[in-house]
Order: structure tokens, then sequence, then C-alpha cells
């Protein structure tokens, strides 16, 4: 019968089946962070059980980790018990832990692919909402609770019911401008926040076909905004060449057979999947949120909704969400002034975000009384981005060059916006009060974030792009 | 996990959809923080400090709510278990929705907190009523016989049959899957000979 990608991945790694219908999914590698992890160690420590595979789990620092130069695990002191509480539970356990200082630290999901840790084909579990992100490689991720959590370290699987699947077709050539987080803005306006619930998502078509790697791993990234319980692209050609070489990836004759397998993974020709949804992406503008959920979304050059012309349900959302974002109904949102911007997070810290973004800063400056804050993924992000003079085109123009870490995403760490200013943020969620209380927040891609921060006001990126060029 | 049988208590109406778990439970800086007072604590007090009185856990007759009444897709966003173990620590056992995004149910079943999914025209006329009960009279659920019982009326509900044994025995989840130690060896050993790369992990060059 012809299987799907998730089928494929699903059945290679039903272990059994439990009385209460559960399968027992193999997790081959497990990446924990210290907001999470800590009581779950403690849990599992107090009811005598231990953790199965130290080997296969690993840990990193990330939420509460300060982002400012010459950092330990102490200059966020909001952050320390749970830096503390990671570097011992990881010691007792017997668990790498890529700690605050080490070359390798950084962002769970950025982490795990660039070293290799995730696979096309393998299974992988993290105890945050974002798991999903490495669903770009071809692997099958689960988010999980803190009792999941606990329930993976005791027995190296999950015991799950299979999501329903839908297959999410972007066709169209995208054009100069618009990046990967413009396609994953735009399919949530179209799906909803909720529109995804209980499925795992594939993402298929000549977007994809074009997309590079980390644009895959930004666009199954903003799968959990939309409800879904993870998502996946088949791997390919460029897929496996993104990861030859890294660090935990195999090497030699393993490679071949492995690098081989990865090859005939995809959806068979016949397959079906629960429902499928086709949006074309070639006429797409940069896209950018105006509320307080993340499939408010519009066009740069759009207006905001008008509630007097929403049915009266959704009227009161808008109008909710407007107030928090002190936008008029109707509203333009080009040429509103901004206060911050933040380049970073799971969502858009990766290499090839920070070429994006420094490509159209391209010798500008950001706009008096804007703060600008560059925080790259992972340090290795970081290392790679200093040896092209990344840092130093992002300083130059007046932006902060963090330390690796999760940053304004969540603002774990402290970095958050003063009471009522207004962010262009390149993360995942727009949520009353997640950057700091009243603090407004504008999801935006990496380019879309400097052209912002070089005009202080919101800006079409397209009328830079000649400029940069 | 402590099991659920049949709660009674006053129902709490929060008539919003996707209510995310930042809002539930913001992030905290203790490792052992007390969560019943971090429930929708950004809702609960304003920007200085004050009471919300409006808000509804804030109302007299809610302060104690053994139940929460809301819309679809609650418990969107962030994955956090201290999301369900903040209306734990305030009192609420059973979370009434239209539905519930998944991690969020997820969490739920393992902590011993009743959700229920009612939706559609059903769940049009529970929440009817919970506002007109207003918290003057309290809501039965019962999970032996899936109703909630509230003045006169009835409504029932669904959960699976394996769900509800769970959670009425208040099972070991970990326990029951580790029932199947050998399968796990099994797969592990078959694994390392078809893909040897996924059974170990280290660097390798």
């Amino acid at each position: 019968m012809a299987q799907t990608l998730l089928d494929k991945i699903w059945d290679a790694h039903v272990v059994a089946r439990r009385d209460d219908g559960r399968q027992l999914i193999y997790l081959d590698r497990h990446v924990l962070h210290e907001l999470h992890a800590p009581e779950a160690f403690r849990r599992l420590e107090s009811s005598g059980r231990s953790l199965r595979r130290p080997d296969l789990t690993f840990g990193v620092q990330d939420h509460t980790v300060s982002t400012q130069p010459g950092r330990d695990g102490t200059t966020n002191p909001d952050g320390a018990p749970y830096i503390e509480a990671m570097r011992a539970g990881t010691r007792r356990l017997g668990i790498h832990l890529f700690d605050v200082e080490d070359p390798l630290q950084g962002i769970s999901h950025v982490v795990a692919p660039e070293l290799g840790l995730v696979l096309p084909g393998s299974t992988y579990a993290c105890p945050d909402s974002h798991a999903c992100t490495v669903g770009g490689l071809g692997a099958l991720a689960l988010a999980c609770g803190t009792s999941e959590l606990e329930h993976v370290l005791a027995t190296q699987t999950l015991a799950v019911v299979k999501p329903k699947q839908m297959r999410l077709r972007l066709s169209g050539i995208v054009g100069p401008g618009v990046s990967a987080k413009d396609v994953a803005l735009f399919v949530l306006r179209a799906v909803g926040v909720a529109g995804a619930r209980g499925h795992a998502i594939e993402y298929c078509g000549e977007v994809i076909d074009e997309m590079g790697v980390e644009g895959r791993l930004t666009l199954c990234n903003l799968a959990i905004e939309m409800g879904a319980r993870t998502a996946l692209v088949a791997p390919d050609e460029a897929t496996i060449s993104w990861l030859a070489g890294r660090p935990y990836a195999p090497s030699g004759p393993e490679w071949d057979l492995a690098a081989a397998s990865w090859r005939g993974l995809r959806s068979d020709g016949g397959a079906t999947f629960d429902r499928e949804v086709d949006l074309d992406c070639g006429a797409l503008e940069p896209q950018i949120t105006w509320g307080t959920d993340p499939s408010q979304v519009v066009g740069v050059t759009e207006v905001v909704p008008d509630p007097a012309r929403a049915a009266p349900a959704e009227a009161a959302r808008i109008n909710r969400s407007l107030a928090y974002m002190d936008l008029a109904p109707g509203a333009a949102l080009k040429g509103l002034p901004i206060d911050r911007v933040f380049i970073g997070s799971c969502t858009n810290s990766r290499l090839s975000d920070l070429r994006a973004a420094a490509r159209i800063i391209a010798g500008g400056k950001v706009a008096p009384g804007v703060i600008g804050l560059v925080v790259p993924g992972s340090t290795s992000v970081k290392r790679a981005a200093e040896d092209e003079g990344l840092d130093q085109a992002f300083l130059d123009a007046g932006f902060i060059w963090g330390e690796s870490g999760c940053s304004m995403c969540a603002g774990g760490n402290g970095d958050v916006g003063a009471p009522g200013e207004r962010c262009i943020s390149t993360t995942n969620r727009n949520f009353e009060g997640r950057q700091g209380r009243s603090v407004r927040t504008h999801l935006v891609s990496p380019e879309t974030a400097a052209a912002c921060a070089l005009s202080g006001v919101i800006t079409d990126v397209r009328s830079l792009i000649g400029r940069s060029r | 996990m402590e099991r659920f049988t049949s709660l009674s208590g006053v129902a709490a109406p929060l008539l919003e959809d996707d209510v995310n778990t930042d809002q539930i439970t913001p992030l905290y800086r203790d490792l052992h923080p007390d969560f019943a007072a971090l429930l929708f604590s950004r809702r609960r007090w304003r920007e200085h400090g004050s009471v919300d009185p409006e808000f509804v856990l804030n109302r007299p007759a809610f302060r104690s709510a053994k139940i929460l009444f809301t819309g679809a897709n609650f418990g969107c966003g962030s994955s956090r278990e201290s999301a369900v173990w903040g209306m734990l620590a305030f009192g609420i056992r059973c979370i009434i929705a239209r539905s519930f995004a998944d991690t969020y149910r997820e969490n739920c079943l393992k902590n011993g907190l009743l959700p229920v999914t009612i939706d559609g025209s059903e769940a049009d006329r529970l929440e009817h009523l919970v506002v007109e009960l207003d918290g003057r009279e309290p809501l039965t659920v019962d999970l032996n016989s899936q109703q909630i019982i509230a003045r006169d009326a009835v409504f029932a509900f669904t959960i699976s049959s394996s769900e509800r044994h769970a959670l009425l025995e208040g099972l070991d989840d970990i326990g029951l899957s580790l029932e199947h130690r050998s399968a796990i060896e099994a797969f592990e050993e078959a694994q390392g000979s078809a893909q040897p790369w996924l059974q170990r992990a280290a660097v390798q060059r």
C-alpha cells in the first residue's frame, strides 16, 4: 500500500502497542533544555527509575542564558537556578551537556540539526513546542511536556496516537525580499491557529524544492502555531549535502548507506492524506503580523482588518488585538514607527538568516531611537558569522551583537522590551506580554526586520533591495 | 497520578478561543514557584500590581472554581506543563472546552486533570447555563457516566475508554510502557544492525 513519508518513519519506529491503543514510538535522539529538564530529572529520580539511554540524550542551555558578551552561568541571575540545576542533573545522569561556555552551545532546535544529531528518517523529542523545526530535515519530531519528557527519559519512547496527516503543497516562485518566514506567515494566515490541530503536516511543492534547507527549518518551526503535531519535508539532495560532514552525522561507509536510505524517503505517488491544502505563493509580498496571534497576518502593503466588516465573534477578537497593538481599524502598517528590532530565535537565527539581514543593512545605520539586537541561534552560527564579518556589519550599523540563546523570543533570560514598545521580531509568537509586559510584537522575516531597523518604521524590504545590490 | 472519578464545583466561564499557555502560566524565575498565584497572573493583576476585578477568576463567585469552561483550541502555544500545574494548584481539576491544543490535552491527562471536549450546539447550551448559573450553583462532572449535570440538565461527553480508565484508576503511564521493556530492547538491537548510526550518537569527526 502506498505510504506517506510520515507512515514510513512511523512504521520504522513502532516498538509495541500498549493495551490502551497507544503506540510506543522509539526516539532516536532526545535534546533537553534547562527550562523543563530539571523538573523531569527530579521526578525520574524520585520515582526510583533510571535514564534508559544517556548516550542518545543531550542537553543544552538556551532559554535562560544571558546574551551579554562575556556571560557565564550567573550573568542572568533569574536563569542561574535553571542553569545550575541543568548542570547538576545532566552530571548525575551522565548526559552530555552543551553548557553556556561550550563552543557548540545554542538553541536546541538550531543545535540539533547543525550538529547532525537529527537525521532524515530519524525520530526526535524535545520538551519544547518548536521541536517541529527539525522536521525540515525529514525527521519526525515530537514536542512533549514534562511528564512525557520523564517518559522518554525512562523508556526512550513516547506512548502516542498517530496523528492525522495533512499535505500542504506550495506552488509558485517567490520573488526577491520574500523568504521562508514570509511563506510560513502566509500559510498561517490561510490555515489559522487551530487549522492543523491533530495533524502532521508534510510540506511539498515548487516552493519547497527551491527553498534552502535552513528555510525549511524556519517553515516547519511555525507549524505548531497552526496547532500541528509536527511537520515534515522529504529529504532531497540539498538536505544530504547540508548534513554531510556535520559532527554527529555518520561518516565513511555508514554515511553512504545512510544517504542511500534517505534518497528513498518520500511519500509514495498514490499515498493519501486526511487533508490536502494547496497554496499559491507566486504573488507573495513580505508578510507581517498585525495582531496578537501568529495567524493575524497581512502583506506589508495591506491594511489591518476593520472589525466593522467582520462577523460579531471575529470583530470582538479583532478589536481586542487592535487595542493591544495600539492600531486603528483599517490602518496601514507601512510607515508605523517602531522602537525595537530583534533578529534571532529558533525561527530565524541561522547563518542564512543573518546573511540575509546583513545584505539588507549593506552599510546603513539603525535609525535613531531604535534598539536593534541580533542573537545568533548557536555559538557555532555566531563563530561562522564572525568569520564572514557579519558581526562587524551589524555592529557598524548600530546593532547589539549578542551571545547565542533564545533571548527575546520568550524573554526567559530577561531580554524583553519596555512597556508599550513596538517590537519588530523574527520570532514565532506575538502573544500579549510574550516579549515584555504590553510590548507590541510584529513577526517578520530577517530581511524585513533589518529594513525596519534602518528606517525606524515598518518598511517594505523590497524598496531596499535595489539599493543593496 | 491522582484518580479522577467525579467532581462537583463551580464552573468559571472564560469565553475565549485560543487561550495560550503564555497567558495561563507565564515563565517564572523560581524553580518551584507558587503555581496558584502564577495562574493567569498577567490577567488577574494589572501592570502596576492592582487586581483586575473583572477577570473571571478574581470574581468572588469563582475564586474557588473547580471547573473552567472555555472555547476552542485551549492551551495552544508553548508545551509547558506548568500551565496544567497552575490549574491544579488553583483548584481546577476539570476543563471543559470546545477543543484543546494537542500537547495541552496530553499534559492534562498525565496530571489527572479531566479535559472534557464538548462542541456545537451542546457547547452553546452548556455555555448558556454556565453563564446563567454565574457561580451560584455547582456543576457535577462524572467521569464514570461521562455526564455533566447542572440543575436539571444533563450533558453527555465522550472520552476514549482507555483515557477514561487511566484517569479513573490514576494509572502510572511510565509503568504501562515499561511493561514493554523487552520490545524496546529488541527494537534497539534490530536498529543497531540495520541503521547503526541511529543507535550511536558520538562525534564522528
